[in-house]
């Protein structure tokens, strides 16, 4: 997209800001045992407020209640939707939109439902729900895209306010997917992400491969150094071999990468900066203790170990 | 029916931990949360069709990651509890074979409204975090 290309895409897509997807209207049903149940018994909900009509007698409420979670079940369209395809309304086009212009992933982010009032049998859900807003063009993991919020209000036959809910979905456009992901059954457990390897850094990761941590060395004066790179930063010559480490080190920093959980990444992995008994210094993983454990100065030996089906790496250890 | 306790305010600390909930991700219960929902999105129960969409399986909707995650709390709660909201922020779909654990501690509690804020995970151990997000309810404040 051109500047000028996206400036119009944009005015007409925040053109939808505001724009009601629907007026206020009743769900097909009531409020209804019937389905409510249907519910308890799939998400395992034994709460005796949503069926039990003996105890709900007794109980503060007085009468059994349909499950809070349940709220925008009761409006939604059914079958249709896998028969003949949702009917079109202003959110459908505002996705037609995107998709016309090549943001055709999608990914529902958050959803917030806050709920005023209870329901029970025999009440109607109505529901109103508009556009609420629409982000700027944002770069995500996913591939670059937009986030819309729809707002959703519920109320009862007394139009009387049962909850509110907010919907924020990402529309994108999707990077390559991995050609592998869809014509296999079997669930893949993700493995690390696979080491880059270039011109200049290539012949390190290779050697890691054979168990081996090699650590550059200029030819002309000798001088170390990691990560791999074409020229001495001392004499600027762009002759070097490489010497093997011993893998004896020292952390001289670390931390701990608590948020975000990485799928095919250990919990909490300790990643510190190691100096080498050699004297060049490298980043990797703490293991076989606790982050407690590991303070400045701690002794580590390390040893080239396999860490999921495809990756090698160094790994250290206490000493 | 008297079985059925219900937490009161005074009962309950920030930092206290829910007992974990550990569900196994079915077809089953993929394709029958689905239709207790009434969401008949076919991406949901045709395999085929989420296999076009570049995932495996049919996966969970979002309507039962968060009945669950409703039923997680009122078991822990009891019945008289009033869930007051459900913020979920969605991550790695459940697809079947996997099993989720679902986790949650009480980050806020407030003794004179009753209200009480739990921050709830659900973590499969294929793809990781699934949802993550708060509940907030309110309890009995006497007993």
């Amino acid at each position: 997209m051109t500047p000028e290309e996206q400036k119009a895409f944009e005015d007409k897509l925040y053109a939808y800001v505001g724009v009601k997807v629907c007026s206020r209207k009743p769900a097909k049903d009531a409020v209804n045992e019937t389905m409510i149940r249907h519910w308890t018994e799939v998400m395992g909900d034994n709460n005796p407020a949503y069926t039990d009509m003996e105890w709900a007698a007794s109980s503060r409420r007085g009468r059994t209640i349909a499950p809070p979670a349940m709220m925008y079940v009761w409006n939604q369209e059914g079958y249709s939707v896998a028969s003949s395809g949702r009917a079109s309304d202003p959110q459908t086009d505002m996705v037609e939109f995107f998709n016309e212009h090549g943001f055709t992933g999608v990914l529902g982010t958050n959803v917030k439902q806050e709920y005023s009032r209870e329901a029970s049998p025999g009440d109607t859900v109505y529901v109103e729900m508009v556009i609420d807003s629409i982000s700027e063009r944002k770069a995500t993991a996913r591939g670059t895209g937009y986030f819309f919020e729809t707002l959703a209000t519920f109320s009862d036959q007394n139009n009387e306010t049962l909850g509110t809910q907010r919907f924020r979905v990402l529309k994108f456009i999707p990077q390559e997917q991995p050609a592998a992901a869809a014509d296999t059954n079997e669930l893949q457990v993700p493995t690390r992400i696979p080491s880059p390897r270039g011109h200049d850094n290539g012949w390190w990761w290779n050697a890691v491969d054979e168990g081996k941590v090699l650590i550059q060395r200029c030819k002309s004066c000798q001088t170390l150094r990691h990560p791999p790179r074409p020229m001495c930063g001392e004499c600027q010559s762009m002759e070097w071999d490489s010497i093997e480490s011993t893998l004896d080190g020292e952390v001289m920093s670390y931390t701990s990468l608590r948020h975000p959980k990485i799928p095919g990444y250990p919990s909490d992995p300790i990643c510190a900066v190691i100096k080498l008994a050699e004297g060049t210094n490298i980043v990797s993983n703490v293991v076989g203790c606790e982050f407690a454990d590991v303070h400045i100065g701690m002794k580590l030996k390390g040893k080239v170990e396999q860490v999921d089906e495809k990756t090698m790496l160094p790994q250290f250890y206490p000493a | 029916m008297s079985d059925y306790k219900t937490l009161s305010v005074a009962d309950v600390s920030v930092g206290d931990k829910l007992p974990e909930l550990d569900i196994d991700i079915t077809s089953g219960l993929i394709v029958g949360g689905a239709l207790a929902t009434r969401d008949f999105e076919p991406v949901h129960h045709d395999k085929s069709v989420a296999q076009a969409a570049g995932l495996p399986d049919i996966f969970m909707n979002i309507l039962t990651s968060q009945g669950l995650m409703s039923r997680f709390v009122t078991d822990w709660s009891g019945p008289e509890a009033i869930v007051k909201s459900l913020d979920v922020k969605l991550g790695a779909p459940n697809l079947p074979g996997m099993v989720m654990t679902v986790a949650g501690e009480v980050t806020a509690c407030d003794a004179e409204a009753g209200v009480v804020d739990i921050a709830v995970t659900g973590e499969n151990n294929i793809w990781g975090m699934h949802m993550q997000g708060s509940v907030q309810i309110v309890l009995p404040v006497e007993g």
